[in-house]
Parts: C-alpha cells; structure tokens; sequence
C-alpha cells in the first residue's frame, strides 16, 4: 500500500524548484520527515533546508506527523507578513 | 468577542477598521498600521509583491485572533492583510483591537502582530529601484 500526497510550494521555493505543486506517491506509514527526505532528493532541490516547514490540511505539522492520501501538504518558505 | 480577519486584494482603509471595532463600551482602540517601506538592507525600494497561502493563512490569521482574545479578554478585532502588488507607502496590514481598558487592547493588538510575522503564511517579494526583485528572507537578523 502506499500513500498519494498532493505537494503545493510557494513563494521563493516554487521559484527555484520552477513548479508550484507536485504528486507524490510514499509508503503508508510515511511521516513529515519521509516527506521532506523524498523533496530534499529532488534534482534542484539542495536549496531547501532539511526540516523544511511543512502543512498538513492548512496546520503546521511536526516531522512524526503521519501522511495519509489526499492530505493538502504545503512546503512553507520562512514566512515574511505584516 | 467579535473577530474580522480577512485577506483583501484592495487598499486598507483603517479608518473604517477603528470604526468597526470601536464601540461605547470599548474604551480603548489599540491600531497597528504595516506600510511598505522605501529601503531595506541597504537598498532603494519601489513596491513590495505579497502572496500567501490563502486558505491557510486565513485560518491562522483567525487562530492568533482567537488566541489574543483568550489571553487578554474580550474584544472587538478587526485585521486585515493586503495581498499584491503594493507601492511604498501603501498599508499591508492593519490590527484593530478595541477593549474595555487600554493595556488588554495594547497587550493583544501587539501579540496579533508578534504571531503573524512568526506563524501567517505571506510572502514579500521585494522590488528595488535597479529592476531587480528578490523574496525577503526573515531568517536574517532584522529589528522587529
């Protein structure tokens, strides 16, 4: 069995990767920080920081947090409002 | 506990912000203002480009309004965030905190804006008077 996440990246992060959303396909069981290793791996993708911030559903998740199909996960650059 | 938290892609008119939080029973109106600022890190600047993660930064924006009420007591919170395209000088965001007493409307109108730079998810892609632009990167060291 594995897991199909849906990815969405923003900001500076879609700029240097040159796309905004990708699919991943992970085994079940896959966490936050599966997550991240699989994006880090990526060719063009050394610029990210290895625990980048990352949502689940619009929240903040931890790198235990567990992925399950069709979750909305976001890779979040350092944010920069006000 | 009235809260307004909106994102909004015109100008910010801060007047009826204050108008909307203020009441009779509310003495105390605390308002932050964000503007666009002409320089930064040494460099001339001519607009600031915002974009957020829309959904998610609507709800945080509520979270931390929620959050302030719960901290500091029952309030009147009008926000709002402007996304896009802003010329130097135009406001970003606008707090109003509208309490019975000043220091609770100060004390929350104040933690509102410490936990949006930390926690909304908006982006700043600054324009400089050479052409160039580049995203603002809040992991160097700025005063607050």
């Amino acid at each position: 069995m594995s897991v199909n996440i849906s990815v969405q990246f923003f900001a500076s992060y879609a700029d240097s990767l040159g796309r905004s959303r990708m699919e991943v396909m992970l085994p079940e069981g896959s966490t936050v920080l599966d997550l991240a290793r699989c994006i880090a791996a990526m060719p063009g993708a050394g610029f990210l920081p290895p625990n980048p911030l990352i949502a689940i559903n619009q929240m903040y998740a931890g790198p235990a947090a567990l992925l399950t199909s069709g979750d909305e996960v976001a890779v979040i650059p350092p944010v920069a409002g006000g | 506990m009235t809260v307004r938290s909106e994102l909004v892609r015109r100008p910010i008119d801060v007047s009826l912000l204050i108008g909307e939080a203020a009441s009779a029973g509310r003495g105390a109106t605390a308002v932050f203002v964000g503007t666009v600022r002409d320089f930064n890190d040494g460099r001339a600047v001519t607009g600031i480009e915002y974009s957020a993660y829309d959904a998610m930064a609507e709800r945080e924006m509520m979270t931390i309004a929620v959050e302030a009420e719960s901290r500091h007591g029952p309030a009147h919170i009008v926000v709002e965030h402007r996304l896009g395209m802003l010329a130097v000088g135009e406001t970003s965001i606008a707090i109003a905190v509208a309490h019975e007493r000043r220091a609770p409307a100060l004390d929350a109108m104040r933690y509102m804006i410490e936990e949006f730079k930390r926690r909304v998810p908006i982006w700043k892609l600054e324009h400089y008077v050479d052409g160039t632009r580049e995203w603002t990167d809040p992991t160097k060291a700025h005063p607050a």
